[in-house]
């Protein structure tokens, strides 16, 4: 019984959880392409030639939960050592859709570059047995924008 | 979905905040030292539930971004008060930190330096 349990769980967990993982890479693309032309720089500093324009503080942070067949597979991963791809797309996926959040909030003010971005990581939720539940990426910036004359 | 926490403009009279080290078009005049805020929030039992179950289909816990979010302009709030009871006008080079206190709790800080610009 728990081996039905065990097994239909993996199962739900790997069905639903490729779909949502393959619909927010699709999303995030085609946002990506939407905010292309805002520019990110991790330099500390603008160049001198922008120090008049305008600057706006902008964040953009997400919560992404794994699912339970990437759990197991990581775990199983763990035994043998080595690259655990699951997660890996995981943590891309979040640290895309919050930089992405951030390039929006950057366009809703009219900037079109963001300069010295911070990005940060946290597990935030731990699963059973101490393992990795959900992350979170934060990632922040200074959005500079043109004055206005 | 996700608000600002500041917004800077000339003509704005509330606090500056900024992660550069020096504001575009401004000029520091003193500098007051670090100000900080924190502060730490634990997870709502129904958030938790509903987390549990996102763990098995996967995606994103909007309960959970939401959430930090609000923590972190909260944790901010508190920088900015103790900037202004000092006599500032903006925080520069903010940072920001998260650590995991126990299962059930996360601490947000953010920290910076807390000026007199003109």
């Amino acid at each position: 019984m728990d081996l039905i349990i065990f097994l239909g769980l993996i199962c739900i967990g790997y069905v639903a959880g490729s779909v949502i993982e393959r619909r927010h890479f699709r999303s995030i693309e085609q946002r990506e392409a939407e905010l292309a032309d805002i520019y990110t720089y991790s330099a500390r500093l603008p160049p001198t030639e922008m120090f008049g324009h305008d600057a706006f503080f902008v964040t953009g942070n997400v919560v992404v939960s794994v699912d339970y067949f990437k759990t197991i597979a990581a775990s199983r991963r763990a035994l043998i050592g080595g690259v655990v791809v699951v997660f890996e797309s995981l943590l891309n996926r979040a640290r895309r859709e919050a930089v992405l959040r951030m390039k929006a909030e950057a366009r809703k003010h009219g900037a079109t570059t963001i300069f010295n971005i911070k990005m940060e990581t946290s597990s935030i939720y731990k699963g059973g047995g101490n393992q990795i539940g959900s992350v979170e990426v934060y990632t922040y910036g200074t959005a500079l924008r043109a004055p206005r004359s | 979905m996700i608000k600002s926490l500041r917004v800077i403009t000339s003509e704005t009279e509330i606090m500056i905040i900024s992660n550069l080290e020096i504001l575009p078009g401004k000029r520091i005049v003193t500098h007051l030292g670090m100000v900080q805020g924190n502060t730490v929030r634990a997870k709502h039992v129904g958030k938790d539930i509903l987390a549990g179950l996102k763990n098995i289909v996967g995606g994103e816990l909007v309960g959970y971004t939401e959430l930090l979010t609000e923590a972190r302009e909260e944790a901010t709030r508190r920088m900015e008060e103790q900037a202004a009871a000092i006599g500032a006008n903006a925080v520069v080079n903010v940072r920001f930190s998260t650590s995991s206190i126990t299962a059930g709790a996360a601490e947000l800080f953010v920290y910076g330096t807390a000026v007199i610009v003109e």
